[in-house]
Protein backbone atom coordinates (compact mmCIF):
# COMPACT_ATOMS: atom_id res chain seq x y z
CA UNK A 1 0.00 0.00 0.00
CA UNK A 2 1.83 3.36 -0.98
CA UNK A 3 1.84 6.54 1.51
CA UNK A 4 -1.29 8.12 0.43
CA UNK A 5 -3.84 5.35 0.10
CA UNK A 6 -2.28 4.04 3.84
CA UNK A 7 -2.83 8.02 5.10
CA UNK A 8 -6.27 8.08 3.79
CA UNK A 9 -6.91 4.65 5.49
CA UNK A 10 -5.95 6.19 8.51
CA UNK A 11 -8.05 9.00 8.19
CA UNK A 12 -11.54 6.92 7.00
CA UNK A 13 -10.70 4.81 9.74
CA UNK A 14 -10.57 7.27 12.71
CA UNK A 15 -12.98 9.70 10.90
CA UNK A 16 -16.07 7.40 10.35
CA UNK A 17 -15.56 3.90 11.93
CA UNK A 18 -16.85 3.51 15.56
CA UNK A 19 -14.64 1.63 17.93
CA UNK A 20 -16.92 -1.77 18.27
CA UNK A 21 -17.30 -2.19 14.47
CA UNK A 22 -15.28 -5.47 13.18
CA UNK A 23 -15.19 -5.29 9.97
CA UNK A 24 -12.01 -4.91 8.13
CA UNK A 25 -11.20 -1.67 6.08
CA UNK A 26 -9.02 -1.94 2.92
CA UNK A 27 -8.03 0.56 0.05
CA UNK A 28 -11.12 -1.38 -1.84
CA UNK A 29 -13.91 -1.44 0.14
CA UNK A 30 -16.86 0.49 -0.54
CA UNK A 31 -17.33 3.63 1.56
CA UNK A 32 -20.72 5.64 0.24
CA UNK A 33 -22.83 2.78 -1.54
CA UNK A 34 -22.91 0.29 1.59
CA UNK A 35 -23.11 3.53 4.11
CA UNK A 36 -20.25 3.63 6.02
CA UNK A 37 -19.58 7.25 4.94
CA UNK A 38 -22.94 9.59 3.98
CA UNK A 39 -22.85 12.32 1.06
CA UNK A 40 -23.10 14.31 4.26
CA UNK A 41 -20.49 13.47 6.33
CA UNK A 42 -18.25 13.24 3.36
CA UNK A 43 -17.37 16.78 3.87
CA UNK A 44 -14.69 16.24 6.33
CA UNK A 45 -12.95 13.86 4.27
CA UNK A 46 -12.74 16.24 1.69
CA UNK A 47 -11.62 18.92 3.53
CA UNK A 48 -8.90 16.42 5.19
CA UNK A 49 -7.75 15.63 1.43
CA UNK A 50 -7.64 19.61 0.38
CA UNK A 51 -5.77 20.40 3.25
CA UNK A 52 -3.16 17.23 3.18
CA UNK A 53 -2.24 17.27 -0.41
CA UNK A 54 -2.85 20.93 -1.00
CA UNK A 55 -5.41 19.88 -3.78
CA UNK A 56 -8.92 21.77 -4.73
CA UNK A 57 -11.41 19.23 -5.41
CA UNK A 58 -14.06 21.03 -7.29
CA UNK A 59 -17.63 19.67 -6.33
CA UNK A 60 -18.78 18.04 -9.71
CA UNK A 61 -15.84 15.99 -9.39
CA UNK A 62 -15.90 15.11 -5.50
CA UNK A 63 -18.73 13.27 -6.28
CA UNK A 64 -20.10 9.91 -4.24
CA UNK A 65 -18.73 7.46 -7.19
CA UNK A 66 -15.02 9.14 -6.74
CA UNK A 67 -15.02 9.28 -3.08
CA UNK A 68 -16.66 5.55 -2.57
CA UNK A 69 -12.77 4.18 -1.98
CA UNK A 70 -9.71 4.67 -0.92
CA UNK A 71 -8.17 3.54 -4.20
CA UNK A 72 -10.55 6.21 -5.74
CA UNK A 73 -9.91 8.65 -3.39
CA UNK A 74 -6.37 8.58 -4.32
CA UNK A 75 -6.86 8.66 -7.99
CA UNK A 76 -8.62 11.93 -7.70
CA UNK A 77 -6.12 13.42 -5.60
CA UNK A 78 -3.44 12.74 -7.72
CA UNK A 79 -5.49 13.82 -10.98
CA UNK A 80 -5.76 17.48 -8.83
CA UNK A 81 -1.85 17.40 -7.16
CA UNK A 82 0.43 19.02 -9.39
CA UNK B 1 -46.20 17.60 -26.87
CA UNK B 2 -43.60 18.68 -24.43
CA UNK B 3 -43.94 15.22 -22.32
CA UNK B 4 -42.49 12.71 -25.15
CA UNK B 5 -42.82 9.06 -24.84
CA UNK B 6 -39.33 9.18 -24.24
CA UNK B 7 -39.75 11.30 -20.73
CA UNK B 8 -42.40 9.55 -19.69
CA UNK B 9 -40.40 6.49 -20.00
CA UNK B 10 -37.10 8.02 -18.18
CA UNK B 11 -39.47 8.67 -15.05
CA UNK B 12 -41.01 5.66 -15.40
CA UNK B 13 -37.72 3.42 -15.47
CA UNK B 14 -36.59 5.55 -12.82
CA UNK B 15 -39.67 4.21 -10.36
CA UNK B 16 -38.90 0.68 -11.61
CA UNK B 17 -35.59 0.93 -10.31
CA UNK B 18 -37.25 2.44 -6.80
CA UNK B 19 -39.01 -0.97 -7.08
CA UNK B 20 -36.09 -3.25 -7.58
CA UNK B 21 -34.60 -1.73 -4.48
CA UNK B 22 -37.14 -2.40 -2.33
CA UNK B 23 -37.60 1.45 -1.63
CA UNK B 24 -40.70 1.76 -3.11
CA UNK B 25 -43.25 3.78 -1.05
CA UNK B 26 -46.96 1.59 -0.91
CA UNK B 27 -50.03 3.88 -0.80
CA UNK B 28 -51.76 3.15 2.74
CA UNK B 29 -55.45 4.83 3.04
CA UNK B 30 -56.89 5.57 6.43
CA UNK B 31 -60.54 6.04 6.63
CA UNK B 32 -60.77 6.64 9.91
CA UNK B 33 -59.75 10.14 12.58
CA UNK B 34 -55.90 9.41 13.40
CA UNK B 35 -56.00 7.21 16.61
CA UNK B 36 -54.58 4.00 18.47
CA UNK B 37 -56.97 2.45 16.84
CA UNK B 38 -57.43 3.06 12.80
CA UNK B 39 -59.21 1.65 9.90
CA UNK B 40 -56.80 1.22 7.05
CA UNK B 41 -57.30 0.26 3.38
CA UNK B 42 -53.82 -1.64 2.57
CA UNK B 43 -52.80 -2.02 -0.12
CA UNK B 44 -55.14 0.18 -2.24
CA UNK B 45 -58.46 -1.19 -3.18
CA UNK B 46 -58.22 -3.69 -0.07
CA UNK B 47 -60.99 -4.34 2.29
CA UNK B 48 -60.80 -1.82 5.13
CA UNK B 49 -59.18 -3.75 8.23
CA UNK B 50 -59.30 -2.05 12.06
CA UNK B 51 -55.77 -2.14 13.27
CA UNK B 52 -54.14 -0.74 16.62
CA UNK B 53 -51.37 1.99 15.15
CA UNK B 54 -47.82 2.19 16.48
CA UNK B 55 -46.09 4.20 13.71
CA UNK B 56 -47.77 7.72 14.40
CA UNK B 57 -46.10 10.52 15.48
CA UNK B 58 -48.96 10.96 17.75
CA UNK B 59 -47.09 10.69 21.00
CA UNK B 60 -49.42 12.60 23.40
CA UNK B 61 -52.95 11.03 21.39
CA UNK B 62 -53.69 14.84 20.73
CA UNK B 63 -54.35 14.50 17.30
CA UNK B 64 -58.59 14.15 17.70
CA UNK B 65 -58.55 15.14 21.18
CA UNK B 66 -62.20 17.10 21.58
CA UNK B 67 -60.79 20.12 23.08
CA UNK B 68 -58.03 20.22 20.18
CA UNK B 69 -60.83 19.68 17.82
CA UNK B 70 -62.91 22.25 19.05
CA UNK B 71 -59.92 24.57 19.43
CA UNK B 72 -59.68 24.24 15.14
CA UNK B 73 -63.46 24.82 15.20
CA UNK B 74 -63.40 28.04 16.70
CA UNK B 75 -60.54 29.12 14.81
CA UNK B 76 -62.61 28.24 11.33
CA UNK B 77 -65.74 29.88 12.70
CA UNK B 78 -63.82 32.94 14.05
CA UNK B 79 -61.00 33.91 12.07
CA UNK B 80 -61.83 32.18 8.88
CA UNK B 81 -59.99 29.29 6.45
CA UNK B 82 -57.03 30.71 5.24
CA UNK B 83 -54.97 33.67 5.21
CA UNK B 84 -54.21 34.06 1.58
CA UNK B 85 -50.86 35.71 2.52
CA UNK B 86 -47.76 35.34 3.72
CA UNK B 87 -46.78 36.64 7.37
CA UNK B 88 -45.25 39.55 6.50
CA UNK B 89 -47.75 41.46 4.34
CA UNK B 90 -51.43 40.79 5.64
CA UNK B 91 -50.79 37.24 7.10
CA UNK B 92 -50.02 37.85 10.61
CA UNK B 93 -53.64 37.54 13.06
CA UNK B 94 -53.09 38.31 17.23
CA UNK B 95 -53.41 34.91 17.46
CA UNK B 96 -50.10 33.43 15.27
CA UNK B 97 -48.44 35.99 17.99
CA UNK B 98 -50.30 34.56 20.97
CA UNK B 99 -48.95 31.49 19.84
CA UNK B 100 -45.87 32.58 19.76
CA UNK B 101 -46.01 34.02 22.72
CA UNK B 102 -47.11 30.88 24.06
CA UNK B 103 -44.57 28.47 22.66
CA UNK B 104 -41.43 30.85 23.98
CA UNK B 105 -43.13 30.46 27.50
CA UNK B 106 -43.54 27.04 27.14
CA UNK B 107 -40.09 25.92 25.97
CA UNK B 108 -38.38 28.83 27.84
CA UNK B 109 -36.71 30.59 25.33
CA UNK B 110 -37.42 34.58 24.50
CA UNK B 111 -39.04 34.89 21.35
CA UNK B 112 -40.90 32.22 18.53
CA UNK B 113 -41.45 32.51 14.94
CA UNK B 114 -43.93 30.49 13.36
CA UNK B 115 -43.00 28.45 9.76
CA UNK B 116 -45.21 26.21 7.59
CA UNK B 117 -43.43 23.10 8.98
CA UNK B 118 -40.27 22.35 10.98
CA UNK B 119 -38.90 20.90 7.61
CA UNK B 120 -39.16 24.85 6.42
CA UNK B 121 -38.15 26.27 9.99
CA UNK B 122 -34.74 23.64 9.18
CA UNK B 123 -34.66 24.98 5.72
CA UNK B 124 -34.52 28.72 7.10
CA UNK B 125 -33.01 29.06 9.89
CA UNK B 126 -28.98 28.66 8.58
CA UNK B 127 -29.12 30.64 5.85
CA UNK B 128 -30.63 33.69 7.71
CA UNK B 129 -28.11 33.56 10.61
CA UNK B 130 -24.93 32.41 9.09
CA UNK B 131 -22.47 33.51 6.67
CA UNK B 132 -18.88 31.96 4.80
CA UNK B 133 -16.98 33.25 8.04
CA UNK B 134 -19.12 30.43 10.26
CA UNK B 135 -18.85 26.93 10.38
CA UNK B 136 -22.03 24.51 11.82
CA UNK B 137 -20.78 20.88 13.07
CA UNK B 138 -23.35 18.95 13.06
CA UNK B 139 -24.38 15.35 14.68
CA UNK B 140 -23.90 13.16 11.58
CA UNK B 141 -27.89 11.43 12.15
CA UNK B 142 -29.61 14.79 12.59
CA UNK B 143 -33.28 14.70 9.98
CA UNK B 144 -32.79 15.20 6.72
CA UNK B 145 -34.55 18.52 6.86
CA UNK B 146 -31.21 20.16 8.88
CA UNK B 147 -28.86 18.69 6.30
CA UNK B 148 -30.67 20.02 3.62
CA UNK B 149 -31.04 23.45 5.69
CA UNK B 150 -27.33 23.25 6.05
CA UNK B 151 -26.27 22.55 2.49
CA UNK B 152 -28.48 25.45 1.69
CA UNK B 153 -26.31 27.98 3.52
CA UNK B 154 -22.86 29.27 2.57
CA UNK B 155 -21.63 28.63 6.19
CA UNK B 156 -18.98 25.71 6.55
CA UNK B 157 -20.02 22.58 7.68
CA UNK B 158 -18.96 19.63 9.20
CA UNK B 159 -20.11 16.55 11.41
CA UNK B 160 -19.09 14.21 14.10
CA UNK B 161 -19.75 10.87 15.18
CA UNK B 162 -23.25 10.26 16.56
CA UNK B 163 -23.28 11.36 19.94
CA UNK B 164 -19.69 10.97 20.32
CA UNK B 165 -18.50 13.91 22.71
CA UNK B 166 -14.84 13.36 22.41
CA UNK B 167 -15.25 13.96 18.78
CA UNK B 168 -17.18 16.89 19.14
CA UNK B 169 -14.64 18.22 21.26
CA UNK B 170 -12.65 17.31 18.34
CA UNK B 171 -14.29 19.24 16.20
CA UNK B 172 -14.77 22.33 17.93
CA UNK B 173 -11.27 22.70 18.80
CA UNK B 174 -10.46 22.42 14.56
CA UNK B 175 -12.87 24.78 13.70
CA UNK B 176 -11.61 27.58 16.67
CA UNK B 177 -10.68 30.02 13.74
CA UNK B 178 -14.34 30.19 12.51
CA UNK B 179 -16.54 33.35 13.41
CA UNK B 180 -19.84 31.63 14.88
CA UNK B 181 -19.51 28.28 15.49
CA UNK B 182 -23.52 26.37 15.96
CA UNK B 183 -23.28 23.02 17.01
CA UNK B 184 -26.38 21.31 15.53
CA UNK B 185 -28.73 17.86 17.12
CA UNK B 186 -31.48 16.62 17.55
CA UNK B 187 -33.04 16.19 20.54
CA UNK B 188 -34.35 12.81 20.19
CA UNK B 189 -33.03 11.13 17.68
CA UNK B 190 -35.79 9.97 14.88
CA UNK B 191 -35.25 6.42 13.94
CA UNK B 192 -32.98 5.33 17.09
CA UNK B 193 -34.91 7.38 20.05
CA UNK B 194 -31.75 8.04 21.58
CA UNK B 195 -31.60 11.51 23.93
CA UNK B 196 -28.91 13.62 22.81
CA UNK B 197 -26.08 14.27 25.65
CA UNK B 198 -27.66 18.06 25.72
CA UNK B 199 -25.49 18.36 29.15
CA UNK B 200 -22.39 17.47 27.80
CA UNK B 201 -23.07 19.34 24.75
CA UNK B 202 -24.12 22.68 26.19
CA UNK B 203 -21.02 22.30 28.41
CA UNK B 204 -18.53 22.13 25.33
CA UNK B 205 -20.21 24.86 24.16
CA UNK B 206 -19.63 26.98 26.72
CA UNK B 207 -15.78 25.74 26.56
CA UNK B 208 -15.15 26.37 22.95
CA UNK B 209 -17.55 29.16 22.09
CA UNK B 210 -20.16 27.68 20.11
CA UNK B 211 -23.98 27.66 19.86
CA UNK B 212 -25.95 25.36 19.87
CA UNK B 213 -29.70 24.11 17.50
CA UNK B 214 -31.81 21.45 19.01
CA UNK B 215 -34.28 20.27 17.02
CA UNK B 216 -36.91 18.98 19.42
CA UNK B 217 -39.66 17.83 17.40
CA UNK B 218 -39.64 14.21 18.44
CA UNK B 219 -39.24 15.58 21.94
CA UNK B 220 -41.71 18.61 22.52
CA UNK B 221 -44.55 18.27 25.02
CA UNK B 222 -43.59 14.97 26.42
CA UNK B 223 -39.76 14.83 27.30
CA UNK B 224 -38.44 16.46 30.50
CA UNK B 225 -40.82 16.41 33.41
CA UNK B 226 -43.02 19.11 32.77
CA UNK B 227 -42.78 18.11 28.99
CA UNK B 228 -40.21 20.99 27.53
CA UNK B 229 -38.43 19.12 25.81
CA UNK B 230 -34.92 17.41 25.89
CA UNK B 231 -33.41 20.72 27.23
CA UNK B 232 -35.93 20.17 30.54
CA UNK B 233 -34.59 16.17 30.84
CA UNK B 234 -30.91 17.47 30.95
CA UNK B 235 -31.52 20.99 32.94
CA UNK B 236 -30.11 23.03 30.50
CA UNK B 237 -32.65 25.41 29.21
CA UNK B 238 -31.50 28.45 29.52
CA UNK B 239 -27.81 27.10 27.58
CA UNK B 240 -29.72 26.37 24.30
CA UNK B 241 -29.49 28.88 22.26
CA UNK B 242 -32.11 28.00 19.07
CA UNK B 243 -35.16 25.28 19.03
CA UNK B 244 -36.69 24.05 16.24
CA UNK B 245 -39.81 21.83 16.49
CA UNK B 246 -43.33 20.99 14.85
CA UNK B 247 -46.85 20.92 15.96
CA UNK B 248 -46.97 18.34 13.67
CA UNK B 249 -46.08 15.16 15.70
CA UNK B 250 -47.16 15.11 19.79
CA UNK B 251 -47.94 19.07 20.02
CA UNK B 252 -51.50 18.38 18.04
CA UNK B 253 -50.29 16.36 14.75
CA UNK B 254 -51.64 18.70 12.21
CA UNK B 255 -48.55 20.74 10.33
CA UNK B 256 -46.67 24.19 11.35
CA UNK B 257 -43.00 24.18 13.41
CA UNK B 258 -41.46 27.25 15.20
CA UNK B 259 -37.43 28.81 15.58
CA UNK B 260 -37.39 29.50 19.04
CA UNK B 261 -34.43 31.06 20.65
CA UNK B 262 -32.54 34.03 21.36
CA UNK B 263 -34.26 37.08 20.45
CA UNK B 264 -31.92 37.91 17.96
CA UNK B 265 -31.84 35.22 16.04
CA UNK B 266 -35.41 34.66 15.56
CA UNK B 267 -35.69 38.41 14.21
CA UNK B 268 -33.35 37.41 12.17
CA UNK B 269 -35.03 34.62 10.51
CA UNK B 270 -38.45 37.08 10.64
CA UNK B 271 -36.41 39.00 8.09
CA UNK B 272 -34.50 36.93 6.05
CA UNK B 273 -35.69 33.31 6.15
CA UNK B 274 -37.07 32.20 3.22
CA UNK B 275 -39.43 29.39 3.91
CA UNK B 276 -41.01 32.20 6.34
CA UNK B 277 -40.94 34.79 3.77
CA UNK B 278 -42.18 33.09 0.86
CA UNK B 279 -44.86 30.61 1.67
CA UNK B 280 -48.17 30.99 3.11
CA UNK B 281 -49.17 31.58 7.16
CA UNK B 282 -50.14 29.04 9.22
CA UNK B 283 -54.44 28.48 9.11
CA UNK B 284 -56.17 30.13 11.76
CA UNK B 285 -58.07 26.96 12.55
CA UNK B 286 -54.00 25.02 13.46
CA UNK B 287 -52.93 28.38 15.15
CA UNK B 288 -55.94 27.91 17.80
CA UNK B 289 -55.48 24.48 18.04
CA UNK B 290 -51.89 24.40 18.46
CA UNK B 291 -53.11 27.21 21.43
CA UNK B 292 -55.01 24.77 22.84
CA UNK B 293 -52.71 22.03 22.91
CA UNK B 294 -49.89 24.44 24.68
CA UNK B 295 -52.55 24.92 27.67
CA UNK B 296 -53.54 21.37 27.76
CA UNK B 297 -50.00 20.03 28.24
CA UNK B 298 -48.60 23.23 30.21
CA UNK B 299 -51.71 22.63 33.18
CA UNK B 300 -51.08 19.11 33.80
CA UNK B 301 -48.49 16.43 32.87
CA UNK B 302 -51.12 13.79 32.41
CA UNK B 303 -50.37 13.05 29.09
CA UNK B 304 -46.85 12.61 29.06
CA UNK B 305 -47.19 10.41 32.33
CA UNK B 306 -49.09 8.07 31.06
CA UNK B 307 -46.79 8.09 27.81
CA UNK B 308 -44.12 7.30 30.08
CA UNK B 309 -45.77 4.75 31.39
CA UNK B 310 -46.98 3.08 27.98
CA UNK B 311 -43.07 3.19 26.97
CA UNK B 312 -41.99 1.47 30.12
CA UNK B 313 -44.63 -1.12 30.15
CA UNK B 314 -43.79 -1.86 26.27
CA UNK B 315 -40.15 -1.87 26.93
CA UNK B 316 -40.26 -4.33 29.55
CA UNK B 317 -43.19 -6.70 27.83
CA UNK B 318 -40.64 -6.56 24.89
CA UNK B 319 -37.38 -7.41 26.27
CA UNK B 320 -39.30 -10.58 28.00
CA UNK B 321 -40.48 -11.84 24.91
CA UNK B 322 -36.56 -11.80 23.95
CA UNK B 323 -36.97 -8.89 21.00
CA UNK B 324 -33.52 -7.21 20.20
CA UNK B 325 -34.87 -3.61 21.41
CA UNK B 326 -32.44 -0.74 21.09
CA UNK B 327 -32.17 0.69 24.91
CA UNK B 328 -33.44 4.21 26.32
CA UNK B 329 -36.50 5.62 27.61
CA UNK B 330 -38.39 7.42 24.67
CA UNK B 331 -41.70 6.06 23.35
CA UNK B 332 -39.53 5.70 20.16
CA UNK B 333 -38.28 1.88 20.17
CA UNK B 334 -36.64 0.70 17.27
CA UNK B 335 -37.08 -3.35 17.22
CA UNK B 336 -33.62 -4.25 15.51
CA UNK B 337 -33.57 -7.03 12.38
CA UNK B 338 -30.23 -5.75 10.81
CA UNK B 339 -32.05 -7.45 7.80
CA UNK B 340 -34.01 -5.27 5.26
CA UNK B 341 -36.28 -8.28 3.98
CA UNK B 342 -36.78 -9.75 7.37
CA UNK B 343 -37.73 -6.14 8.54
CA UNK B 344 -40.33 -6.08 5.56
CA UNK B 345 -41.50 -9.33 6.22
CA UNK B 346 -42.19 -9.21 10.11
CA UNK B 347 -44.17 -5.59 9.20
CA UNK B 348 -46.38 -7.42 7.22
CA UNK B 349 -46.85 -9.99 9.68
CA UNK B 350 -47.53 -8.02 12.43
CA UNK B 351 -50.30 -5.91 10.15
CA UNK B 352 -51.83 -8.88 9.57
CA UNK B 353 -51.96 -9.65 13.40
CA UNK B 354 -53.64 -6.21 13.17
CA UNK B 355 -50.87 -4.17 14.42
CA UNK B 356 -49.85 -1.52 11.80
CA UNK B 357 -45.97 -1.01 12.03
CA UNK B 358 -43.21 0.10 9.20
CA UNK B 359 -39.71 -1.45 8.73
CA UNK B 360 -37.18 0.69 7.90
CA UNK B 361 -33.69 0.02 6.23
CA UNK B 362 -31.02 1.97 3.97
CA UNK B 363 -30.90 4.56 3.14
CA UNK B 364 -33.23 5.52 5.90
CA UNK B 365 -31.12 4.37 8.40
CA UNK B 366 -27.22 3.14 8.27
CA UNK B 367 -26.59 -0.30 6.34
CA UNK B 368 -27.07 -3.72 8.03
CA UNK B 369 -29.13 -1.21 10.46
CA UNK B 370 -32.38 -2.66 9.34
CA UNK B 371 -35.54 -2.15 11.97
CA UNK B 372 -38.89 -1.87 12.69
CA UNK B 373 -39.76 1.46 14.60
CA UNK B 374 -42.53 0.84 17.08
CA UNK B 375 -43.97 4.32 18.32
CA UNK B 376 -45.68 4.50 21.71
CA UNK B 377 -48.41 6.90 22.17
CA UNK B 378 -50.59 8.41 25.16
CA UNK B 379 -53.32 7.27 23.13
CA UNK B 380 -53.09 3.91 23.92
CA UNK B 381 -54.13 2.05 26.65
CA UNK B 382 -52.28 -0.78 28.22
CA UNK B 383 -54.55 -3.39 26.19
CA UNK B 384 -52.97 -2.19 22.86
CA UNK B 385 -49.55 -2.40 24.33
CA UNK B 386 -50.08 -5.99 25.39
CA UNK B 387 -51.63 -6.85 22.45
CA UNK B 388 -48.70 -5.16 20.12
CA UNK B 389 -45.86 -6.96 22.51
CA UNK B 390 -48.37 -10.45 22.18
CA UNK B 391 -48.31 -10.28 18.37
CA UNK B 392 -43.97 -9.40 18.20
CA UNK B 393 -43.73 -12.63 19.92
CA UNK B 394 -46.11 -14.57 18.16
CA UNK B 395 -44.20 -13.18 15.06
CA UNK B 396 -40.81 -13.05 16.24
CA UNK B 397 -41.50 -16.93 17.38
CA UNK B 398 -42.25 -17.89 13.56
CA UNK B 399 -38.60 -16.19 12.46
CA UNK B 400 -37.01 -17.63 15.24
CA UNK B 401 -35.19 -14.82 16.64
CA UNK B 402 -36.63 -14.44 20.47
CA UNK B 403 -33.82 -14.43 22.42
CA UNK B 404 -31.71 -13.47 20.10
CA UNK B 405 -29.21 -10.62 19.69
CA UNK B 406 -27.31 -8.57 16.76
CA UNK B 407 -24.23 -11.18 16.09
CA UNK B 408 -27.10 -14.22 16.09
CA UNK B 409 -29.68 -12.68 13.80
CA UNK B 410 -27.36 -11.22 11.70
CA UNK B 411 -25.85 -15.14 11.16
CA UNK B 412 -28.90 -16.13 10.77
CA UNK B 413 -30.32 -13.97 8.37
CA UNK B 414 -27.55 -11.33 6.98
CA UNK B 415 -27.41 -7.91 7.05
Amino acid sequence: MDDMKRVVLEYVIEEYIDEEDEDEITPGTPLISSGIVDSFSMVSLKRFLENRYKVSLPDDEATPEAFDTVNSICDLVRRHMG
Amino acid sequence: MAYSTGTRGRFASEIDGIREKGLYKEKRFIHSAQDAEITVEFPEGAPLKKVLNFCANNYLGLSSHPEVVAAAHEGLDTRGYGMSSVRFICGTQDIHRELQNKVSAFLGMEETLLFPSCMDANSGVFEAILGQEDVIIADRLIHASLVDGIRLCSAEYDTFKHMDMAHLEKKLELHQNRRVRLVVTDGVFSMDGDLAPLDEMVALCDRYDAMILVDDSHASGFIGKTGRGTHEHFGVIDGIDIITTTFGKGLGGASGGCVSGRREIVELCRQKARPYLFSNSLAPSIVKASIKVIEIVSRSTERRDKLERNTARFRQGMTEAGLDIRPGETPIVPVMLYNAKLANDMARDMYAEGIYIVGFFFPVVPAGAARIRVQLSAAHEFEHIDRCVAAFRKVGEKYGILGLGKKEIIEKYGN
